[in-house]
């Protein structure tokens, strides 16, 4: 067993009792990254000194007893290369930004170093966040801890990989259009997308700014609640970070939905949906059931034009964002231009990698003179009409249940030639990102091939206790969470 | 027809400021094709009487005294820049 498979009560206590130090942990991610990572390729840098010295600081404040522990004191944690870390190095996967040294923490960095945590390293992704294969990452792709011949999914493969690999207590990701929760389904892990404003995004790279939230990534539910405490809350430096009350998440953790009413969209556990996902959903609503849970069948009725609406939405926004790289302030420069204009067309040609252009191009498009109304207005329109469907449903519900993909991971290389192929695939996902809503991936099961399938809690805005509760109940029983991939045992 | 035309790329390559090589612009072309192909999906939906959302939770603006607070140190700033001379970030002329 690993020491990262432990509870977080068990690890404190044996902190506590001196049978454990933090560098300990530390010395134990460094070595899972050292001699395993190979095979997956999550981590895109590690910070072994910075680590060492923050866990050398944490075992004296242990023994000087001069301060009360932080909620994740200890832990080793993995951050997503997009969320920057003062002094170490943040890339987004890009060679755009492959040296780029970030002069402040993001607000999450902060917390959850205040809350006594550890970075150990930074994590691979797609470019800039855009992909769910992690075939986009500038660098090299990360890989399947189930089996490396298929993607671990994405954007935060990285996170999701080496959170099944156990390298780290626990990694954040970033969710945009599905990026925390397709990936931990693929890897068979547990993946927490916060309710839009419930967690700062200052300092995470901006993709997408009204879909973009960054979330947990972590072996089971509790962590989970446990990240997301350290990191929630109102952030003056985030104007669309949310001022209101974060509750105690492991309070939620009761085991008891007795009553719970679960809403499952015909859309999204009929047709296009792998039967054996299918089948792996519908076992954990009869579980659900035997626990005193009841579901029906609703309707999303606009479910079959959310992706589309989101990849002119999403595309747009990141034209924007992406405006800023322009090898002026930071970044890699082009050192053949000429006057500034060559300057920025160099720089941004050879800086993006082919996803992140499809995409400001798309955008560029879709923002441009004479095509806003066609295509932007169009889909905030559509968003709109998705968003009333959630209402719909949540009138009647308490929470909303499927599948979190189509399918389980696909191999390499599988989808990469067409990009309208790929983006079907978020189908289960960019719903949830439109609405802004709180939505939760929990192991359910795994295809006949190995592979792990994940089921999707969706539920109100900032009411992330309630889908804790669910997935914490159903995980008890089910069970699933507790399987890690052979070679990572023992 | 097709929805964008190889021109129609090139000039949009040139409004995001991407120099597209001949591939790039032949394999745009194709996937913006069928990206908004897919995206035309949209048109069957009757949006006429639909506020398009601003925001998917309900934001409001946000505002603040204007009070001075420390900015970050000049140092700090140019820290990444690729180059820079006197405090100010350099760049080549904007004009042969």
């Amino acid at each position: 067993m690993s020491l990262f498979d432990k509870r977080l009560t068990e690890i404190h206590s044996a902190l506590r009792a001196r049978e454990l130090s933090v560098t300990d942990l530390v010395q134990a991610s460094l070595a899972s990254i050292r001699e395993r990572d190979d095979k997956i390729k999550s981590v895109l840098l590690v910070d072994e000194e910075g680590a060492l010295e923050q866990a050398r600081k944490l075992d004296e404040q242990l023994v000087k007893k001069d301060k009360e522990p932080g909620l994740l004191f200890g832990l080793p944690a993995g951050l997503k290369d997009n969320i920057v870390t003062k002094g170490i190095r943040t890339t987004c996967a890009s060679k755009f930004l492959a040296n780029y040294d970030p002069i402040y923490d993001g607000t999450v960095s902060q917390k959850v170093k205040e809350a006594d945590a550890v970075i150990v390293a930074k994590l691979n992704m797609d470019e800039f966040a855009m992909g769910g294969s992690n075939e986009n990452s500038g660098f090299f792709p990360a890989k399947n801890p189930w089996n490396p011949e298929y993607v671990p999914g994405g954007s935060s493969g990285g996170s999701a990989a080496a959170m099944a690999a156990r390298h780290f207590y626990f990694t954040l990701g970033s969710d945009t259009g599905g990026s925390i929760r397709q990936p931990a389904a693929f890897c068979g892990v547990v993946g927490l997308k916060p309710t839009y404003g419930r967690v700062s995004r200052f300092g995470l790279v901006a993709f997408a700014s009204s879909l973009d939230q960054i979330g947990p990534i972590t072996k089971n539910v509790e962590d989970a609640a446990y990240v997301l405490q350290a990191i929630a809350g109102h952030d003056p430096y985030d104007s669309t970070s949310a001022d209101v009350e974060v509750p105690n998440f492991l309070e939620a953790l009761t085991g008891d939905i007795k009553g719970l009413r679960i809403g499952v969209p015909k859309e999204l556990i009929g047709e296009g949906i792998d039967p054996e996902v299918r089948e792996a959903v519908l076992a954990a609503l009869k579980q659900l059931e035997s626990m005193g849970a009841t579901w029906n069948e609703v309707s999303m009725p606009h479910t079959e034009y959310a992706v589309p609406a989101y990849y002119l939405l999403a595309s747009s926004e990141a034209s924007s964002n992406l405006a800023r790289f322009d090898g002026v302030r930071y970044g890699v420069r082009a050192d053949n231009a000429d006057n500034l204009l060559d300057l920025y067309m160099e720089s941004r040609s050879n800086g993006f990698g082919p996803e992140v252009k499809r995409r400001i191009m798309l955008g560029t498009y879709a923002l441009s003179s004479g095509y806003y109304d066609a295509y932007y207005k169009k889909a905030q329109q559509v968003r709109t009409l998705i968003i009333q469907d959630f209402n719909n449903i949540f009138a009647d519900y308490d929470v909303i249940l499927h599948p979190t993909t189509p399918r389980t991971a696909f191999r390499i290389g599988e989808k990469t030639d067409d990009p309208v192929k790929m983006y079907l695939e978020d189908i289960c996902t960019v719903p949830v990102n439109l609405a802004g809503l709180p939505a939760i991936s929990v192991p359910c099961g795994f295809a006949q091939n190995g592979l792990p399938i994940g089921l999707q809690i969706i539920g109100r805005a900032f009411d992330e206790a309630t889908i804790l509760r669910v997935a914490h109940a159903y995980e008890q029983s089910a069970g699933y969470h507790l399987r890690k991939p052979e070679w990572v045992r023992g | 027809m097709s929805a964008i035309s190889r021109k129609e790329v090139e000039h949009v390559a040139n409004l995001a400021r991407l120099r597209l090589t001949e591939e790039e612009a032949e394999r745009y072309t194709k996937d913006l094709n069928a990206i908004l192909e897919f995206a035309a999906k949209l048109n069957e939906l009757d949006t006429s009487a639909v506020q398009p959302t601003s925001h998917a939770t309900d934001v409001k603006n946000v505002m603040r005294e204007d009070e001075i607070r420390p900015s970050l140190p000049l140092e700090d700033v140019l820290k990444n820049a690729p180059d820079h001379e006197d405090g100010q970030f350099k760049v080549p002329a904007v004009l042969e």
